[in-house]
Parts: C-alpha cells; sequence; structure tokens
C-alpha cells in the first residue's frame, strides 16, 4: 500500500489478487512456511497439520454454501461420509486407483448434496437448517444400520489400504506424515485457489447476489434454483474430497467420524474463521483443529497446580470450545478474517486512529 | 444518440421509436380476497417516459411486480414485444414467464424499499447487473481460466460506462450497504442500466429523497432516456416530477385504471382530481366529522 493507495492503470491489474509488495511478501512468506512445516514438526504435529489440511478443504467448501450462498447447512457429516465411503468402496473393493476413486467421490458428493440442497429451494434460514440436519441424519442412519452390510460387511468399520498412485506407495511410520503433507497441502492450496477464484467471477458473485437479496437476484436474471444446487454441488464437491482424503489418511472409516458433532464443528470453524471469506475458512480450521490440542498441553502443564483440569480434559475442553464461539460471536461476529484486517488496518493507520 | 465517450448502448430494444413495446391487457391480481388490480389495460410505447401515479395502495407497485414476474396475475396477459437486431420481431408473454426470464428479455428494475446486495461493492453490485450476458461454466471460474476471467474484463468496460453516466466513480468499490441512501438508489438504478435493458421498470426512484436529490434523479433518468433512448416505466409520488418527466402517465387508485393518457389530459381528468383531493361531498363529510370532535373536546375541557 502506497501512501495514497493503490493505482490501477489496467482492469487486468485491478483483478489480480493481490496488488502490493507487502502482499507479495506475505505470500511468499506463507510459501516458506508450508516448506519448513515438515522439516521442523515431530510426527505427532505433522499429524496435526495434515488433519488441518483436510479441515481447511472442508471448512473452504461449507463456506461457499453458508458464507457465501447464505444457506445455512448442518449436513457437512453425512457429506463427508458419502465422499469418505464412496472413495474406499471405489478404491479398495471396486480396484480403481486411488486418485481416480477420489474423484468420484468429489463428484459423487457433489451429486447427493445437490439432491439434500433441493429443499434450499423452498426453505431459507433456519427452516433450511432443520431440513439439512435431517439430510445429516438420514446419512448418518444409513451407514451407521449398514442395511445388508453392503458398506462395511458387518466390521461397522472399513479397514483401508494404504495410499498408493502409479507404483507410488505412502511409506511406513518415519515418511508416513510427511507425504501425506505433500499431498494434503497441495489439495488444500488448489482448494482455497479455487473458492479464491470462484468469487472474482460471476457464478460466485451470483451466489453472493442470492446470499445479500434473493428477489432482487431473480430480478437480473440469476435462475435461483441452478444457483443454489449450483452450490451445493460445489460445496458438496470439496467437502466429498475432505471426506475421502480422511479415509485414505487415516486408514479406517467408520461411522464415528461423521455425526453432527462434526457438521457444528466445521460451522463453528467457518464462524469463527469469518463467514463469507476463504481466508477466513482457513484461519478457522486451524484455530478450532489447535484449540483442543492447546487446551490439553495447557492442562497437562498446569497439572500440578490445578490436577481438575487434566482430569476433566473432556469437559474443559468442551466448555472452552462453547465459550470460544460465544466469544467471538459477541466480540468479532466476522471472525478471525476481520480480526487480520482490523490489525492490517490499525498499522497502515498508525499514528492515526482511522 | 450517445457521445463518443460511451461505446455501448444501453438501449436494449431494437424497435422502432414509436411501436407499442409493452402491452398490459386485462390484468386481474387478487391476494385472497383483496383486489389488488382490476382489469387493467394499458400500453408502454417504444421511447416513452410512462408514468404510473396514483395513491398509497392504489396498486402501482403490484403492476410492476406483475410486469417483472414476481406476481402472477390470476387473470389477463403482459406481452412484450421485442426485435432482434435483424428486425426479426417477437412476442413474449410475461405472464407466464419467472422472473429471470423476464430479466432475460431485458426487462430491468428498481425496487421501492432499496434491494441491493448490500455486503457488495457498487462496482460488484453493477457486475451483477450484467448477470445475464456472461455465461461460464463451474470449473473456468474456479480456475481463473478463459471465458470466466475474459468476461470479467470485457463487461467491465459497459460498467464503467454506467458508472460515469451515473456518477459513481467515488464510490466504486464502497460496499453499498454504507452508502447514504440517495447514492444507493442511483446504484440501483445503475445496476438494472447493466442489463441492457429494453424496458426499465422503476418503482419510486425519488422516494424519500430532498428537493435537489430529486431533480440530481430526475437529471439522470432524462439522461437514460434521452441519451440512451432507454424506454422508461416509473411509479413516482411527486406530481411535479411526473408531469415535467413523462410523456405518458397512467393513473390507479383501489387498483383499477381511472386514466391514461399525457401529462395535461391526466391533470384535467375529473376521476384524477376526484382520487387526489376527494370531491366536494367527501370534504364536507370531513369538515363535520372535525367540528364534531372540536365541539366535544371543548365539552370534555369544561367539564
Amino acid at each position: 500500500m502506497t501512501a495514497t493507495g493503490i493505482h490501477h492503470r489496467s482492469y487486468v491489474s485491478e483483478l489480480r489478487l493481490r496488488a502490493t509488495r507487502a502482499e507479495y511478501v506475505r505470500l511468499a512468506l506463507m510459501g516458506v512456511l508450508l516448506v519448513v512445516v515438515p522439516f521442523v514438526l515431530d510426527n505427532y504435529w505433522m499429524s496435526i497439520a495434515n488433519t488441518i489440511l483436510i479441515a481447511v478443504i472442508g471448512a473452504v467448501g461449507l463456506n461457499i454454501l453458508v458464507g457465501y450462498t447464505g444457506q445455512i447447512s448442518l449436513g457437512q457429516g453425512g457429506f463427508l461420509a458419502v465422499g469418505a465411503y464412496t472413495s474406499v468402496i471405489l478404491s479398495d473393493r471396486m480396484g480403481l486407483p486411488t486418485p481416480l476413486s477420489i474423484a468420484f467421490a468429489v463428484v459423487f458428493t457433489a451429486v447427493i448434496g445437490t439432491f439434500f440442497g433441493l429443499p434450499g429451494l423452498r426453505l431459507k434460514g433456519l427452516y433450511l437448517a432443520i431440513a439439512t440436519l435431517a439430510s445429516q441424519q438420514i446419512i448418518e442412519f444409513l451407514i451407521r444400520r449398514d442395511i445388508g452390510d453392503f458398506l462395511t460387511g458387518g466390521l461397522g468399520y472399513i479397514n483401508v489400504e494404504r495410499f498408493s498412485f502409479l507404483g507410488f506407495q505412502v511409506g511406513g511410520r518415519d515418511v508416513f506424515e510427511r507425504q501425506w503433507y505433500v499431498i494434503l497441502a497441495i489439495l488444500a492450496i488448489l482448494a482455497v485457489m479455487a473458492g479464491r477464484n470462484l468469487f472474482r467471477t460471476g457464478l460466485g458473485r451470483s451466489f453472493m447476489a442470492v446470499r445479500d437479496q434473493d428477489i432482487a437476484a431473480e430480478a437480473i436474471g440469476v435462475n435461483l434454483t441452478r444457483a443454489k444446487l449450483t452450490a451445493f454441488a460445489v460445496s458438496s464437491g470439496f467437502v466429498g474430497l475432505a471426506g475421502a482424503l480422511t479415509a485414505h489418511y487415516s486408514e479406517v472409516v467408520s461411522w464415528e467420524k461423521f455425526t453432527l458433532e462434526v457438521s457444528i464443528l466445521y460451522l463453528a470453524m467457518i464462524i469463527v474463521g469469518g463467514l463469507g471469506s476463504i481466508a477466513g475458512s482457513v484461519y478457522g480450521a486451524i484455530f478450532m483443529t489447535l484449540l483442543p490440542v492447546v487446551i490439553r498441553n495447557v492442562a497437562n502443564a498446569l497439572d500440578s497446580v490445578v490436577p481438575f483440569l487434566g482430569d476433566q480434559l473432556p469437559a474443559v475442553q468442551n466448555a472452552t470450545f462453547g465459550l470460544v464461539i460465544i466469544l467471538f460471536l459477541i466480540i468479532e461476529p466476522r471472525g478471525l478474517n476481520r480480526l487480520w484486517e482490523r490489525i492490517k488496518e490499525f498499522f497502515r493507520f498508525w499514528p492515526f486512529r482511522y | 444518440m450517445l457521445t463518443r465517450a460511451y461505446q455501448h448502448s444501453l438501449n436494449g430494444s431494437h424497435l422502432p421509436d414509436g411501436e407499442p413495446l409493452l402491452e398490459v391487457d386485462a390484468v386481474s391480481l387478487r391476494f385472497g380476497g383483496v383486489k389488488a388490480l382490476t382489469d387493467i389495460s394499458f400500453t408502454v410505447t417504444q421511447g416513452h417516459v410512462h408514468a404510473i401515479i396514483g395513491p398509497n395502495g392504489a396498486g402501482k407497485s403490484s403492476m410492476l411486480n406483475c410486469i417483472s414476474g414476481i406476481y402472477h396475475p390470476q387473470e389477463g396477459e403482459i406481452r412484450l414485444h421485442t426485435a432482434a437486431a435483424d428486425g426479426t420481431r417477437t412476442l413474449s408473454t410475461l405472464t407466464k414467464l419467472p422472473p429471470h426470464r423476464i430479466a432475460r428479455l431485458r426487462v430491468a428494475r428498481s425496487f421501492q424499499n432499496i434491494e441491493l446486495f448490500s455486503h457488495l461493492t457498487v462496482l460488484e453490485n453493477l457486475m451483477l447487473g450484467r448477470h445475464i450476458h456472461m455465461n461460464h461454466s463451474v470449473l473456468a471460474s474456479m480456475l481463473w481460466f478463459g471465458p470466466a476471467r475474459r468476461q470479467e474484463i470485457q463487461h467491465r468496460q459497459l460498467v464503467e460506462e454506467v458508472i460515469d453516466l451515473l456518477q459513481l466513480q467515488a464510490y466504486r468499490s464502497k460496499p453499498v450497504g454504507a452508502l447514504a441512501y440517495g447514492i444507493q438508489k442511483r446504484v440501483e438504478l445503475g445496476r438494472a442500466l447493466c442489463i441492457q435493458p429494453a424496458l426499465l421498470l422503476l418503482d419510486e426512484p425519488m422516494a424519500g429523497m430532498n428537493a435537489e436529490e430529486k431533480e440530481d434523479m430526475a437529471r439522470y433518468i432524462l439522461d437514460v432516456h434521452e441519451l440512451a433512448g432507454v424506454t422508461v416505466v416509473l411509479i413516482e409520488h411527486d406530481m411535479n416530477v411526473v408531469m415535467d418527466i413523462s410523456d405518458r402517465v397512467s393513473v390507479l387508485d383501489f387498483g383499477r385504471l381511472i386514466a391514461d393518457g399525457t401529462p395535461d389530459e391526466v391533470k384535467a381528468d375529473p376521476a384524477v382530481i376526484e382520487a387526489y383531493l376527494g370531491s366536494e361531498e367527501e370534504d364536507a363529510d370531513v369538515r363535520e366529522a372535525v367540528e364534531h370532535m372540536q365541539r366535544l373536546t371543548e365539552e370534555e375541557s369544561r367539564g
């Protein structure tokens, strides 16, 4: 940012996502950070980094639907399950190459998501939330009951083969997390870029128009049915990818990973991160994945002083979880992304207030 | 015609001036037992500023909502004449179409209570006005590739012309929710213009404005009409504005069309005068009621 603002000389330059040197420096720093991470973290922290990367993909997907299109969805867990089960059944049971089965899982989840998005054509707000809650319950019920033992063959879970592709196979304990990190980091970056691009173009703008004023959107020629269903499809595609990756990365699929709690955790991510912001989805995914870990570490450190924290760890984690969401809703409803913008503004305007 | 600085024609109709553009034919609209519109017929001519006036609750906004497809009248038809650039004519029945299809026929509108996309910037709102002219796949959009990227640049040129025409340069990248009321009204006009409308429907574009803002808005509407040649249908309460800028006036009262003609004809129409000023008899009734109330209060204060 120059003293008098940014002066573009062409539409092309204005359409770039970054305009100042500071923004490019920040991008480079983030790139360096991503490269450095696997060299400095141990396996435990690498597994957390990998969980974050998967959560980023899922959170971007949910934000496209909830934050950008204004369609509240509590069906995230169910769609993650669809992605996970589809990919695993295709790769392990039908013998498809894993990347191909993941791609199919993405498409199939998009189709299922579109189907469960149909109530969105008639319902808004809380009523839609209840309808998507139904989709969560239906999918959860189906995979839990596993009628005819089609999904898990009566076991209740599926063991997933180690990820392999064109002769390359992810290695054992010492390299497992690091190799997955590379795969997940690339996919997460692609997901973030796809999300960011979507809302630079007419299609993404029509989603936001539906969110802000659906009647006016129709009056300027946005086909509400098409826009809403496309949003459900795109969003579910991202979520399906996250689900499929969870399955192949954790190498076990069972219904406990896709409950309503997961749906709410993802909603919390995008609320804390910032609704209607791709960067916010990333911040939220990082924050909500790290929070329980940090609480556990703090509880362990304080064990000698306040043994209660360690003894009641799950309860303390839940309580803190709730507290954090409430605090965010009160202090900065627009989430971490807005907080970051405010910090930047503070320094930009310093020594003035505004 | 537009001056050289503007390269795009904002008028989306290829009909010659003076031909019928929109025919409202015996339209009736009911909400349950409430008759909002009863047997309304009038014709909007290409090249006109056509005003719809009437007291509050007369059904003016309902009429506009029927044209733009938000309401579907139970009886009657609304037909739009369109001509392609090569002169081929088509006649579309708007009463059977959903709003987004009507927008594709280049019928654009603004709303009485501003309905902008409040979290988006002025520029994004105007670019959304180009929605019907944009077409690209989800994949192209997510990859920022090909048509998706090209269209962003291409459509920006027309949007910038609208920004110039309506003098919105200073607000280009401001979120519209934070703008002053008068500016928001102007952005809404701009968004409708970006469609390159064949017919522009304006629902009280000057409501709640002071005299100066009204003058500005009237000037913009005249610019749109005279420079760009866009046919305008507008609802307005301010009689002076209506009589000044419109070529034809339709008057509604209690859901019925009570007059339809040039501003001078309408001004002289006894039915219109009665609707607006009330009849002599009603005046007498009101006077009597007021005097009665005064008597009562006087008696009360005397104890």
